[in-house]
């Protein structure tokens, strides 16, 4: 007998004192829980979202579509970037304004490569407002997982208020499971030295967020 | 389980040691109300806490009670997305198979995320063995390892260490593994964290290999996620060619949806966040994007005997959050270690006697290492009723009784150890069902009560040892009530 059929066998023994008539899934889980939580007009979950988007200490700010090229461009400049990373399907217009070098993400790229890249520029998939909470899904404009992790520098741009939604719940809603996601709060962290947090460990120690209004 | 702790001395034991140890009473005093007092902000945040929690224990008993069917929903899922399944009854069968991959591979090196599976199965001295050596990257297993010490908490490992006591391991011991730590480094949290991100930055750029655990599976659509801060989880899931996850049957929901509960309440009872700064979801493998090459093994090692207990069934609804350790006195002052397992605090109390069964001497005492105050039952966010749970391994542990072990149904003697308990309880029984004896014995009692001594005797010394003998008085309660009837027939 094989792993699998010894403990497939040895879980159907255990459960021998579960009924035939056992409560099917949609009635056993109970879904009282709230889809969201208050009570807020679209404007007010914007707020909400830059609000715990600062809480955990990115950098937030906000433009309309004219203003984004010039800001993207500022915000390297004032980090002092020499090269950006660019995902395949990024918005042209979005680096229009600035002479960074582009770095384009190729499938060849070796970690060590990415290494050396200052900044990234992204899109995101959905923005989720309780949390303050950026999810990123692997879509062209936001790339392979990888380009935003090794870069120290991520700009993540938002679209307001297409693609805010204010819970987790409508969040994963919105979301596509075959897809590799990257849910992102905040800047890399850790708590383990006697529970001081300290920004950035592995991940990007500086997370700005460029909120978006649709034109 | 893991060969780690081994020898390890019953609870008493171990946690007078560690209680005499001021150092890591006062490290994990201030981090345990650090976060007991952050977790209680982050959930009253939450209106519907208690429906999430409801909901949580809901998802997860309906899964446990169905389990062969979602076991292989997952397999089917996991597989159409392109991933292989592995199964493994035991911890030896999961290192086995993992050594083979790794090996498979050509690599002897392999970067992990912080796994609690990887750790019960002892899977880093197992890869160690076959010369691959396995690198944590988690802060705190880093901290863990490089000390070649054990982890004390579930999500906070080297809770027991301060800042100066982790400047000394790291000076002394990065050389050893890779990049030394810098000329003059402090002990200020960032510059150790930053010590640490050099050091391991190029292990990840060139590793091969990744090993982790999950916090879920989902059987719908075959999706595993992890959850994590530092992004050390991020690079150990996509850098690599091949990932390999080590993740416990138990950790399965049936649907996508069903992670909207515990996306909400896992951060929140663990590190007192709204949300941790980053959670990774992958299903299968991805065309260009993340390791090529992904090998999921289920771990059964003692679950599905924990399954059979229909009390004890419950602790698989753990989502490994800490929430229990942190509000825990014992755990408080005891430390992570004297638990004698990778799970300590409460939840351990429970998991490891189930996991490992109660016939080692640690494994019995584990149940009695609570004062059942209830508190750990209060925080848990899938309400699992530990306090009835220990009661019930206490009783298997004096008593004996039908359990499971690897499948088969034994029946268990009752624990060395215990004769003077049972023999004391037998005693009671037969007084109390024997009124005449027990009017004699009250009555001799009493009249010898200035020569008891302060302390008990033989196999009762233990129970002395910290409490103190209550005084017999000088007239037996019956003898007091027939000749005043309360107080209300006759002198006081």
């Amino acid at each position: 007998m094989n792993s699998r059929e010894r403990i497939l066998g040895r879980v159907r023994r255990a459960l021998a004192d579960v009924p035939r008539d056992d409560p099917p899934y949609e009635q056993a889980v109970s879904r009282d829980y709230a889809r969201e939580h208050g009570d807020r007009s679209v404007e007010q979950t914007v707020e909400l979202l830059a609000e715990n988007l600062a809480d955990y200490r990115a950098v937030v700010h906000r433009t309309d579509a004219e203003g984004l090229a010039g800001l993207v461009a500022g915000l390297l400049e004032k980090r002092g970037s020499a090269s950006v990373l660019v995902p395949p399907g990024l918005d042209e217009g979005w680096l229009a304004a600035t002479g960074v070098t582009r770095v384009t993400d190729r499938a060849e790229s070796t970690p060590h490569e990415l290494d050396r890249v200052d900044s990234v520029v992204t899109a995101c998939a959905v923005a989720i407002a309780e949390t303050g909470t950026i999810v990123l899904d692997g879509s062209p404009d936001q790339g392979r997982r990888r380009i935003t992790l090794v870069p120290d520098h991520h700009i993540c741009v938002v679209r307001v208020p297409g693609q805010v939604v204010s819970s987790v719940p409508q969040g994963l809603e919105r979301l596509d499971p075959a897809r590799p996601l990257t849910w992102i709060s905040g800047p890399s962290a850790t708590s383990d030295i006697e529970l001081d947090r300290v920004e950035g460990v592995h991940g990007p120690r500086t997370l700005e967020v460029i909120l978006v209004g649709d034109a | 389980m893991s060969g780690t702790f081994v020898g390890m001395p019953a609870f008493p034991e171990a946690a007078r040691e560690a209680v005499g140890n001021e150092t890591l009473r006062g490290n994990l005093r201030h981090a345990t109300h650090t976060i007991r007092a952050k977790r209680e902000k982050a959930v009253t945040e939450v209106a519907d806490w208690a429906e999430l929690r409801e909901a949580g224990k809901r998802i997860k008993d309906h899964t446990l009670r169905h389990l062969d069917r979602y076991l292989q929903q997952l397999e089917d899922s996991v597989t159409a997305a392109g991933g292989i399944v592995h199964w493994a009854a035991d911890a030896a069968e999961a290192n086995e198979i993992v050594t083979q991959l790794v090996k498979m591979t050509g690599e002897s090196e392999v970067v992990k995320v912080k796994s609690m599976a990887t750790q019960e199965i002892g899977l880093n001295e197992a890869l160690e063995a076959e010369g691959i050596r396995a690198y944590e990257t988690d802060l705190a297993e880093l901290i863990v390892q490089l000390g070649k010490d054990r982890p004390s908490h579930i999500l906070v490992p080297a809770i027991h260490r301060n800042r100066g006591e982790i400047r000394d391991i790291f000076t002394r011991e990065m050389s050893e593994w890779g990049r030394p730590a810098p000329e003059g480094l402090t002990d200020t949290p960032a510059e150790l964290a930053e010590a640490a991100r050099l050091h391991l930055r190029e292990k990840f750029l060139r590793a091969k290999v990744g090993i982790s655990g999950a916090n879920f599976m989902v059987a719908e659509t075959g999706t595993l996620v992890v959850v994590e801060s530092e992004g050390n989880g991020r690079m150990c899931l996509t850098l690599p060619e091949t990932l390999i996850s080590v993740v416990g049957i138990e950790k399965i929901v049936p649907t996508w949806r069903d992670l909207e509960v515990f996306l909400q309440t896992l951060p929140r009872s663990s590190t007192a966040e709204r949300m941790n700064p980053y959670t990774s979801t992958w299903t299968g493998t991805t065309d260009g994007d993340g390791p090529s090459t992904f090998h999921l093994v289920l771990l059964d090692n003692g679950r599905t005997d924990t399954l059979a207990d229909e009390v004890g069934r419950q602790a698989l609804r753990c989502i490994r959050c800490s929430a229990c350790l942190n509000v825990c006195p014992v755990y408080e002052r005891a430390g992570g270690h004297a638990y004698g397992s990778v799970y300590p605090g409460p939840i351990g109390a429970i998991l490891s006697p189930q996991l490992r069964g109660t016939q080692s001497e640690i494994d019995a005492s584990l149940p009695y290492a609570s004062s059942l105050c209830g508190a750990c039952y209060e925080v848990c966010p899938v309400a699992i009723d530990i306090p009835e749970v220990l009661v019930h391994l206490r009783e298997r542990v004096v008593q004996g009784g039908e359990v499971t072990r690897e499948g088969n149904k034994v029946v268990l003697r009752p624990a060395k150890g215990h004769a003077a308990e049972r023999a004391a309880m037998r005693a009671a029984r037969w007084a109390f069902t024997h009124p005449a004896a027990l009017r004699t014995g009250q009555r001799a009692a009493s009249r010898t009560r200035r020569f008891h001594p302060r302390t008990l005797p033989g196999p009762g010394k233990a129970w002395s040892g910290s409490r103190d003998l209550p005084p017999v008085p000088a007239e037996p309660f019956r003898d007091w009530w027939q000749r005043t009837r309360g107080g209300k027939g006759g002198a006081e």
